[in-house]
């Protein structure tokens, strides 16, 4: 099982808790998917409204380990304040670090994110960067002290799945021993399976569980999927051929 | 004191940011907050002292992806 700064989470599915039809969904999907970590944000609380109260209680109802993130900063600023906002709250040191570079595509800004990076971890802070699949940023990340690595599939709530597999492999491969999860884009569990096969260690999943017309329901495909995908992944699977090869014997077959 | 609370424009007699809180009944609350883009944390309130003009962010848990 996946371990993040040295905490071992008996789950590798994460999932989000923005966009579900209700409450009470949200925390079905979470029952009935075991996902280990649920990630949350900060927002502005208007007037009188408890809706923030409100919803702390049902997180901790759930039980399940808390990664808050800096969705929609812009700014490495920004971000910091988010991100210290965050820890306060949740009473955490991880973070889920999100610079956004691209108002459209909401890529991640590299330079802002290994910037916001360097001065969180400096700032004892736990980081899970969103990043690209980029192996030089990557590589920058790791070297301002992040453990983790949160490369996206597609786009923010896209559901286009895995736009560069070359990529992710390749990421894979340079860092064999770091907690690698795919962040944003799934749209299906069969594209959380193939993330698993390329032997990473986890994915998080939001739009894909709350947007599906039974959230509860897809978020158990996703964590089968991702269950079969981590069995597959340890199993040490066959290489690919070009050419058939007969599974049934041909020795003994009679000559009809 | 005219200052801006989460965006908005509010009239307040608070001097420092815990008094701002209470004014608005949030002293309680599970909030997190900043001032003028700096985060405070929550034992720094009472010492924060408010200005004209000045900028207040009071964040709380939501939910996110």
């Amino acid at each position: 099982m996946p371990a993040f700064y040295g905490k071992c989470i008996s789950s590798r599915l994460m999932l989000g808790t923005a966009q579900y039809p209700s409450p009470a969904i949200l925390a079905e999907a979470f029952r009935r998917s075991d996902a280990g970590i649920a990630t949350v944000s900060v927002r502005r609380e208007a007037g009188g409204e408890q809706a923030g109260q409100d919803f702390w209680a049902l997180i901790q109802e759930l039980g399940v380990a808390v990664l808050p993130n800096t969705a929609g900063c812009h700014s490495v600023r920004e971000a910091v304040t988010t991100a210290q906002m965050a820890r306060e709250l949740f009473d955490t040191n991880w973070i889920k670090l999100e610079v956004i570079g691209h108002a459209d595509t909401l890529q991640p800004d590299p330079f802002g994110l290994v910037d916001a990076a360097r001065r969180l971890n400096d700032d004892g802070f736990e980081v899970f960067p969103y990043c690209t699949e980029d192996l030089v940023l990557c590589e920058r990340l790791v070297e301002a002290g992040c453990q983790v690595l949160m490369p996206w599939g597609a786009p923010i709530g896209s559901g286009l799945g895995l736009n560069n597999v070359y990529g992710l492999r390749s990421l894979r491969a340079h860092f064999p021993d770091l907690t690698l999860v795919v962040d944003a884009g799934l749209g299906l569990p069969s594209q959380a399976a193939h993330v698993m096969e390329l032997g990473y260690d986890a994915v998080l999943v939001n739009t894909a569980v709350a947007r599906a017309g039974d959230p509860v329901a897809m978020a158990k495909g996703f964590a089968c999927a991702v269950e079969a995908g981590a069995l597959a992944a340890g199993a040490d699977p066959m290489e690919p051929r070009d050419m058939a090869a007969p599974s049934t014997p041909v020795l003994g077959q009679a000559f009809l | 004191m005219k200052l801006v609370v989460n965006g908005e424009a509010v009239d307040s007699t608070a001097t420092t940011l815990a008094d701002l809180l209470a004014e608005l009944g949030k002293e309680q609350a599970k909030v997190a907050t900043a001032v003028n883009e700096e985060f405070v944390p929550a034992g720094l309130r009472a010492a924060q002292a408010l200005n004209e003009g000045d900028r207040v962010e009071i964040v709380a848990p939501r939910q996110g992806g």
